[in-house]
């Protein structure tokens, strides 16, 4: 690297430092309606054919609690359930691929460094919210949306994913158990 | 070489000016004066319904993605979370205003700053509007 290489990268540097902080915008699709939003609509939404809503809200809160989520908020009025659990996050994968660059430097720097390993996720938590309404085609029967969300931590305590659930199998599983709890149908939106 | 450190040294001295002295100065910090913060975070709904006006807030923040944290219908408040590789928080308010208007307000904090960006409210009012079938109007 020349005299001018070293230069531009001097400069990069001096940018880098000089805008840390300032950088740190909202991206400007944050608060704005996104094309796939009415697909999740329809992936965390049922409708029910009843107009009980208290029924309704102490069903969901037992379906939540059969797959371990605790309450942590509830509003009855407005139909809405806040639920959380922190769970194990380690994945096969990560495990391996952690142990074996472990093994990989251990044997190549000949015990310069000893057992030090990348960090892997470790635990995770999980957060269920879930929104009932009158559904808007008729009022004697009831919407319900559920939204999940999750932190994930590595080893070392940072986060490494903040992130919404998306996967439509989850939902379907949840719908399916509270179905059954209310003996009724799950109908899609 | 030197000219390069100088920069270097330079830009390091000038992000130190631009931190804070006292980390407790943020407490009641705001970026912008509260009359303009609140005229970007606020408008009117005609409604003089409380309750569907807090429920259509919950529709709105479902469907941009936000996991509803807390709400309170007493106090008329709404708060959630969006998480997509940002921790983006908010709370909306709905007020009564007069018989038969509402006052809505949001405020949000993206990661560890205050959003005071005006766009994001107007895109966060322009879904509220399409939930309620209902224009916004600003606060005079």
């Amino acid at each position: 690297m020349g005299c001018r290489g070293i230069r531009i990268g001097a400069v990069t540097a001096a940018l880098a430092v000089a805008l840390t902080g300032c950088l740190d915008k909202i991206p400007k699709d944050a608060l704005e309606l996104s094309p796939q939003s009415l697909q999740q609509r329809q992936t965390q939404t049922r409708v029910f054919d009843t107009d009980d809503e208290a029924r309704m809200l102490a069903a969901a809160a037992g379906v939540l609690q059969d797959f371990g989520f605790t309450i942590d908020e509830s509003e009855t009025d407005l139909g809405v359930i806040v639920s959380s659990k922190r769970r194990d996050a380690r994945q096969a994968g990560q495990v391996l691929r952690s142990v074996l660059t472990t093994l990989a430097g251990a044997t190549v720097s000949l015990g310069l460094y000893w057992g030090a390993s990348e960090p892997i996720d470790d635990v995770q938590e999980i957060r269920a919210s879930l929104v009932t309404a009158p559904a808007s085609e008729s009022s004697e029967r009831m919407a319900v949306r559920i939204t999940f969300q999750r932190t994930v931590w590595n080893t070392d305590g940072d986060i490494t994913r903040r992130e919404a659930v998306d996967e439509a199998l989850i939902y379907q599983d949840f719908f399916d158990a509270l179905s059954l709890s209310l003996f009724l149908e799950a109908h899609r939106i | 070489m030197v000219r390069a450190l100088l920069v270097v040294v330079s830009a390091f001295l000038l992000s130190a000016c631009l931190m804070q002295t006292d980390s407790r100065q943020q407490l009641l910090a705001t970026e912008q004066s509260q009359v303009a913060l609140r005229s970007i975070q606020t408008r009117i709904f005609d409604s003089d319904d409380k309750y569907i006006a807090l429920r259509s807030v919950i529709a709105t923040l479902q469907d941009l993605g936000f996991v509803i944290e807390e709400a309170d219908d007493v106090l008329g408040s709404v708060s959630a979370t969006k998480l997509d590789g940002y921790d983006l928080r908010i709370t909306v308010t709905v007020r009564p205003r007069n018989a038969s208007q509402m006052l809505v307000r949001a405020n949000a904090q993206y990661n560890d700053a205050a959003v005071d960006d005006p766009l994001p409210y107007q895109q966060f009012f322009a879904a509220m509007e399409r939930s309620m079938f209902l224009t916004a109007q600003r606060v005079d």
